[in-house]
């Protein structure tokens, strides 16, 4: 261990807080019934491969950064730090690549300037942030100020403590595959209702033949889509039920919005299909101005989709830790 | 792959026991399904879906990985890994086939409301849309003992059942990206108060200084599924000074 590995206090100070940067984890799972949603990783996939290449369990708390990215700098101690994403990280200005576990000494700077492809990188430390959990997860939730670093994206001057000051030296150097959801170019896959019924049979055909552009009106709650209108012919009023990550409303204007991660528990809009599992890490890598198209497969292929990755993608960091 | 039944709201349909209102079994891709009642708002059904989310939690179902119960449905979210959908349907209606209803005693809780201007910017609209007068559609709006059919949407944010018939406002066709904290609104059959600030489709009546969601209290969510609200109009003053109050809670009784 380095000689300030027991120093007390040690933590990551925020220069600069990039466009949107917030702690995420796992997120807040099997809460909905007090509205709460689960919040976490867009790209819970990168969190994992983060959180691995410096020796933390997968759904520890890391930096979810959207497109420009921080500058921190280390004070108090050293750490082990790993970026996932298709990031460009420069650590004390010198260009260094991401999915590989690196060594921070005090003074050193580190910042990710931007996220080259995809919306989205993580920033895991050894040993993970100093923050309290709520409802078992330490996962932001900006609109109710919950979770993280006081409830909100980092801002400038914040001081993030680290859990465990030294930590993490046995990863540095430890690499990665460029992993990365966003290369997968293909339609995100749904399976359609449970309001599919409430749109007429010409209306869901267009659904899945159009070409769907996401808004600028596209963050952590959801992702507004543009193209067609798809009025619903049952009106757009429903009894409020459950949304899901990646359940596809469709409000009176016939524009459908993707309900992610920090997304409402319930919802009046019907709505016409809900992403598959597989493809949500995939889905939560893109950003405004993007293009996709969606495709119809049923439940027990999307189930063997997702057992599928999971099993691969475990073993892939068990690999890579073992 | 096939898409047979699956384009459409595909049901497995269930025949009504006594207590049982007839609900059918939709995926929700396959994270979830959905146990849907139909769309309806009342009583029994809510009822219903409230037995029905405690005999889902009290199962512990290996695999099932959280639920959300609401006015009309209850999903049920679940991992694929542990078990299948088709293993999940064939253990719902087993369990909920034959479910028993029992009363239980829950909170009537009292919540001062401002009706108008700077709180509720939709509520002159409102007024001319229903052609009623301020004091008509105060009175319309506090009359009843509203059922608090289900907490979703946000954290704490309380919809409720009851709402007077002349009152149902369908929807704005755009939602609003931001309203205020302790809103009270009206969404087609619909009102609620909210808990946090965030986006609605929904027309607003006037706002509370009440709190229902504090993550720094205990508990941080006040009101459950199953309570019951009346609301009371106060003026501007009275929201500010209940608002400066520290730990302000609004009166509450049990009932039965």
């Amino acid at each position: 261990m380095s000689e300030t590995a027991m120093t007390a206090g040690a933590s990551l100070q925020v220069d600069a807080p990039g466009m949107m940067t917030t702690l995420q984890d796992g997120g807040r799972q099997g809460q909905g019934h007090l509205g709460v949603p689960p919040s976490g990783a867009l790209d819970t996939m990168s969190l994992a491969l983060a959180n691995a290449l410096v020796g933390n369990a997968p759904d520890t708390g890391a930096l979810e950064i959207t497109l420009l990215g921080p500058t921190l700098v280390m004070k108090g101690g050293d750490c082990a730090v790993a970026v996932a994403g298709d990031a460009e990280v420069l650590h004390n200005d010198c260009r260094v690549a991401p999915f590989c576990s690196l060594w921070l000494r005090e003074g050193d700077v580190l910042t990710v300037r931007r996220v080259a492809s995809g919306a989205r990188a993580y920033l895991a430390v050894a040993g993970g942030f100093v923050a309290a959990p709520f409802l078992g997860s330490v996962a932001t939730l900006a609109r109710a100020g919950i979770g993280g670093f006081a409830g909100r994206p980092l801002a400038a001057g914040d001081q993030l403590g680290l859990a465990t000051p030294g930590g993490g030296e046995a990863s540095v150097g430890r690499r990665g595959e460029q992993h990365l959801p966003q290369r997968e170019k293909r339609a995100i896959r749904v399976v359609p209702g449970p309001q599919a019924g409430h749109f007429s049979r010409a209306k869901q055909a267009r659904f899945f033949s159009a070409e769907w552009t996401i808004s600028t009106l596209a963050d952590r709650m959801g992702y507004r889509l543009t193209g067609p209108a798809l009025a619903s012919a049952g009106g757009h009023n429903i009894v409020s039920d459950a949304l899901l990550t990646g359940s596809v409303q469709v409000p009176g204007d016939g524009q459908p919005i993707i309900a992610m991660n920090d997304r409402g528990t319930t919802g009046g809009y019907p709505k016409i299909a809900t992403v598959i599992r597989a493809d949500l890490a995939r889905l939560g890598q893109m950003k405004p101005g993007d293009r996709l198209r969606f495709e119809a497969v049923d439940v027990a292929h999307a189930e063997t989709l997702w057992r599928g990755r999971q099993e691969a993608f475990q073993a892939y960091l068990d690999r890579l830790t073992g | 792959m096939t898409l047979n039944a699956s384009i459409g709201d595909v049901a497995q349909n269930t025949p009504p026991g006594p207590d049982t209102p007839a609900f059918t079994i939709v995926p929700l891709a396959d994270q979830g399904v959905l146990v849907d009642c139909g769309e309806t708002i009342d009583v029994e059904t809510n009822r219903w879906i409230d037995a029905a989310a405690r005999a889902v939690t009290a199962a512990q179902l290996s695999g099932v990985t959280g639920i959300v119960p609401t006015y009309r449905s209850l999903a049920v979210e679940y991992d694929s890994r542990a078990m299948t959908q088709a293993e999940l349907i064939a253990t719902l209606e087993t369990l909920l086939g034959g479910l028993k209803v029992t009363q239980r005693r829950y909170r009537r809780f009292h919540i001062p409301v401002v009706y108008g201007g700077e709180f509720g910017v939709d509520f002159n609209d409102l007024c001319r849309h229903h052609a009623l007068t301020s004091e008509e559609l105060i009175a319309l709006h506090t009359a009843p003992e509203y059922r608090v059919f289900m907490i979703g949407f946000m954290p704490g944010f309380a919809y409720l059942g009851g709402l007077n018939d002349r009152l149902h406002t369908s929807r704005r066709e755009t939602p609003r990206t931001w309203t205020p904290a302790g809103s009270v609104s009206i969404g087609g059959q619909q009102t609620a108060v909210s808990s946090v600030e965030a986006p609605s489709g929904w027309h607003l009546l006037g706002r509370t200084p009440l709190r229902t969601f504090d993550a720094g209290r205990e508990p941080p969510i006040l009101i459950e599924a199953g309570d019951s609200i009346c609301f009371e109009a106060i003026d501007g003053d009275g929201f500010h000074a209940l608002q400066a109050e520290r730990d302000w809670l609004p009166r509450w009784e049990w009932r039965t």
